[in-house]
């Protein structure tokens, strides 16, 4: 194999197993934006998963299948927004407790689906033109998933919405310092439901991608720890859709070369990589004296009148 | 029962609030009125914080309104501002009765308010702060839309920012500019600030006041919130004096000098001078040298801080709040690293030692937050008092406390002290800001300790309380104790402290007695001008 088609190959990999990864970090930074942590990405992910597969199976139209998977995602994380934001309960507390709720339900509800695969999973597409490009094109541009081109085209106006339109403004304010927001009019906890939820929308659609497309098929516990790699990857891209979509690709690719080396490394230590992936992004994080980008009220409740 | 006993009494009270008539100050005329808010009343749990409060500010006027920390003047503001919902009473805006139930509300009704911590997202520009929660702002970069209203303001106004430039570079001067134009630019006639020159240099706080006479000229009405005399009398028109939740009276400034204030205010005669004997120096009890330390967020806070202070002297610190204080005093108690440079405290250095170490060279620390670093909120008032020398003698035998010699030195300090509390036994967090003070002063102490490092003593504590903790720090200075007060309170500094040496970001801009000094000369060395004595 010549470089060049390694190369292309590579990417090729790295950009389609980072699609999920694309679609809930891009909702986790949303939703961690305006000041909201939400470790319920794994359990909505995979709530998404499921959704997505018994309803394309169902109806036999894959799309309704992420439709469905969409709105699962956004209820779950209702869930988190009503702990977190209304009851001002402990946000790591609540969003743990959605990916263990969302685990085990999956897993409860699941086990008719187990096994069959699907009759009619989501078509891939080529994007006319920029296909023609070298390397890039047939990395990037040719035979991707549909999910794929829409999550790469959702990172830039999700970058433009947060920095340059007045939602944004809103949405950053919120996440950087509540009361500020408040006393400028600005409905806190409005902002933070509609963030938290939106964030739970793209999680459930990065589920379905796993079950109607990447692998088409149910499995309990198919997201396999991708909603932590999310967790790790919002604060790797520093809180920045832009700096996401590198961070996936990078992630994707040493994902994907992991896998290459599966002849000389025992599969354990590959199941392991997500994992101290993770743990790596956040001890670097920690290292760091000054946390780059983390909103400043990121975690916290806000209750009026308090300073 | 007993659980909705309180409840109960809270609604008899306000019931019995609305029931009573009071007499109500005439209206000048309806036009003139900009604001007038009547029987306003307000209850927190435990505390009536403003009981039929009645205000009245004039279009055009700046109006003061004074009184002491507690007395009700932010939370009526805050009322104002739709932060907080009044129990009873009605407010009118130019004659009209009007209902405000968020800060959304208020900026409609063209109120503005500069809170006295600053509402700025330090990370965003200028400009994303103005246009924050704007209505009519273009969705698409909003941002640049108010640029050049802000550049407009600034000029009309002598409120001179760049609206480009980051939150966190500004000065405090500047953020306070920057929350009047974002008060403005929403078209306030009415501007509420907070303890505005509490963050301010003198020099600062003058600028203010120009800018507030260019807005009186254009019409709009201020209200001043302040606890300082000095301010009521340079700045405002009128002054309304709270007290305890209530209004003691509102007077034309003109008619008033600083002692009648200060009676309404607190309700007995002030002294304002402090009687204090002559400095008596002995030995060097505390020597910092050449002293480099890092903030929080890695950055140089201390640039080379020298100084030294004798047994039986105060030296103050004056500077603006942030300029290395904090970093300052918990390098010297050994809560911080210092990266270079000597800490040396009865001729023994104890550089980076630990706390307990330097503490047990007597070395008492009155914490900056009472509750955070003073005090263990949920524990008893005993168990607080004892906490630094609960693991030796007499206190602690073996494994074991001792009970009984605890509760009689609680008795004690208590009683030496003065410490409001119902018992020994009742937790630290229920007591008021002057008691837990009180209790911090109690146990650092008790030592006869050979220098104390107090951080804004009297911060937030009302005139008594306040009297009281400075004539304990005299004591202990008679007693040949070597005090580094640190405070920007510059009265109180003027007034306490035999030497003033001044901070400017983390360095020392020189120092100066406060005999000679004025108060002009140190707001500019606050600023960053070095003269006096340049150590």
């Amino acid at each position: 194999m010549g470089w060049e088609s390694w190369i292309v190959d590579t990417l090729r990999r790295a950009l389609a197993y980072g699609t999920p990864l694309l679609w809930g970090t891009l909702g986790e930074i949303y939703a961690e934006r305006a000041g909201v942590v939400n470790l319920g990405v794994e359990g909505m992910m995979i709530l998404g998963a499921l959704s997505a597969f018994a309803v394309a199976q169902s109806t036999g139209n894959p799309w309704i299948g992420v439709l469905a998977a969409a709105v699962v995602g956004g209820l779950a994380a209702l869930i988190h927004a009503f702990f977190s934001v209304t009851l001002r309960a402990n946000q790591y507390v609540s969003g743990l407790a959605l990916t263990i709720f969302g685990l085990g339900l999956s897993g409860l509800l699941g086990t008719s689906w187990v096994g069959i695969s699907l009759k009619n999973p989501l078509p891939k597409a080529t994007i006319p033109g920029l296909s023609r490009i070298p390397i890039l094109g047939d990395a990037l541009f040719r035979d991707h998933s549909y999910l794929t081109y829409i999550g790469l085209f959702l990172a830039v106006v999700l970058w433009f919405v947060l920095y340059k339109t007045r939602w944004g403004i809103s949405i950053r304010s919120v996440g950087e310092s509540p009361s500020t927001a408040d006393a400028m009019g600005i409905n806190v906890f409005l902002v933070r439901y509609l963030c938290v939820i939106f964030g739970g929308v793209l999680a459930g659609v990065a589920g379905g991608f796993l079950s109607v497309e990447y692998r088409p098929s149910w499995t309990e516990g198919m997201t396999a720890g991708m909603g932590w790699i999310v967790i790790a990857l919002t604060i790797f891209a520093a809180w920045d859709p832009l700096q996401a979509v590198g961070g996936v690709v990078l992630f994707g690719g040493l994902y994907h070369l992991a896998y290459r080396l599966q002849r000389w490394f025992p599969p354990e230590f590959l199941k392991l990589m997500p994992y101290a992936f993770a743990i790596l992004v956040l001890a670097v994080a920690g290292l760091r004296k000054v946390r780059r980008g983390a909103p400043a009220a990121l975690g916290l409740p806000y209750v009026r009148g308090q300073r | 029962m007993t659980v909705y006993l309180p409840v109960l009494l809270y609604y008899v009270r306000i019931m019995a609030a609305k029931r009573t008539d009071v007499h109500r100050e005439p209206l000048a005329s309806p036009q003139d009125v900009a604001l007038f808010m009547r029987d306003i009343t307000k209850a927190f749990p435990g505390v009536l914080a403003n009981d039929r409060v009645t205000l009245e500010v004039r279009v055009g006027e700046v109006h003061a309104l004074l009184g002491e920390n507690g007395a009700g003047k932010t939370t009526l503001m805050n009322i104002l501002y739709g932060l907080y919902q009044a129990d009873s009473g009605e407010i009118y805006l130019y004659g009209r009765r009007v209902r405000i139930r968020s800060p959304r509300d208020a900026i409609r009704h063209r109120i503005g308010m500069v809170h006295q911590h600053f509402k700025l997202v330090s990370r965003h520009t200028v400009a994303e702060n103005v246009v924050l929660g704007l209505a009519g702002a273009p969705f698409l970069v909003p941002a640049r839309a108010v640029e050049g209203k802000i550049l407009e303001l600034g000029e009309r106004y002598g409120l001179k920012v760049d609206p480009k430039a980051y939150v966190w570079q500004l000065s405090a001067g500047e953020q306070q500019r920057v929350e009047i134009i974002k008060a403005l630019v929403r078209g306030a006639d009415i501007l509420i600030l907070d303890e505005p020159t509490s963050v301010l240099t003198p020099q600062e706080a003058e600028e203010l006041f120009k800018i507030l006479e260019r807005m009186k000229e254009e019409g709009h009405s201020v209200v001043f919130i302040t606890h300082k005399l000095d301010e009521v009398m340079a700045v405002s028109d009128r002054v309304t004096v709270m007290r305890r939740g209530k209004v003691v009276a509102t007077l034309p400034t003109s008619e008033v000098d600083k002692p009648t204030l200060a009676k309404m205010m607190v309700g007995r005669e002030v002294v304002f001078r402090l009687e204090k004997a002559a400095c008596e120096r002995g030995n060097e009890a505390l020597v910092v040298e050449d002293l480099w330390a890092l903030s929080d967020r890695g950055l140089p806070a201390l640039k080379g801080v020298s100084f030294s202070v004798c047994r039986g002297e105060i030296l103050g610190i004056a500077g603006v709040a942030g300029n290395g204080q904090k970093e300052l005093v918990e390098v010297i108690t050994g809560l911080r690293r210092a990266t270079r440079g000597r800490v040396v405290v009865l001729g023994e250095e104890v550089t980076n030692r630990n706390p307990r170490r330097i503490a047990d060279k007597g070395v008492a620390h009155i914490p900056e937050e009472r509750l955070k670093m003073g005090i263990v909120p949920e524990m008893s008032v005993a168990e607080n008092l004892i906490l630094k020398r609960h693991h030796r003698a007499p206190f602690c035998r073996g494994f074991f406390l001792d009970l009984r010699e605890v509760r009689r030195f609680a008795h004690h300090a208590i009683e030496e002290y003065e410490i409001m509390t119902p018992g020994p036994e009742t937790p630290a967090k229920l007591l008021s800001g002057g008691n837990i003070q009180r209790l911090i002063l109690a146990r650092e102490l008790s030592g006869e300790p050979a220098l104390i490092v107090a951080a804004h003593p009297t911060y937030g504590l009302d005139v008594g309380a306040t009297e009281q903790i400075r004539q304990i720090l005299l004591e202990q200075r008679r007693r040949g104790a070597a005090i580094l007060l640190i405070s920007e309170d510059l009265e109180e500094l003027m007034s306490l402290a035999d030497r003033i040496a001044v901070i400017f970001e983390g360095e020392i801009m020189g120092e100066v007695s406060p005999e000679t000094a004025s108060l002009e000369e140190v707001g500019l060395m606050m600023a960053g001008e070095k003269r006096g004595v340049v150590l």
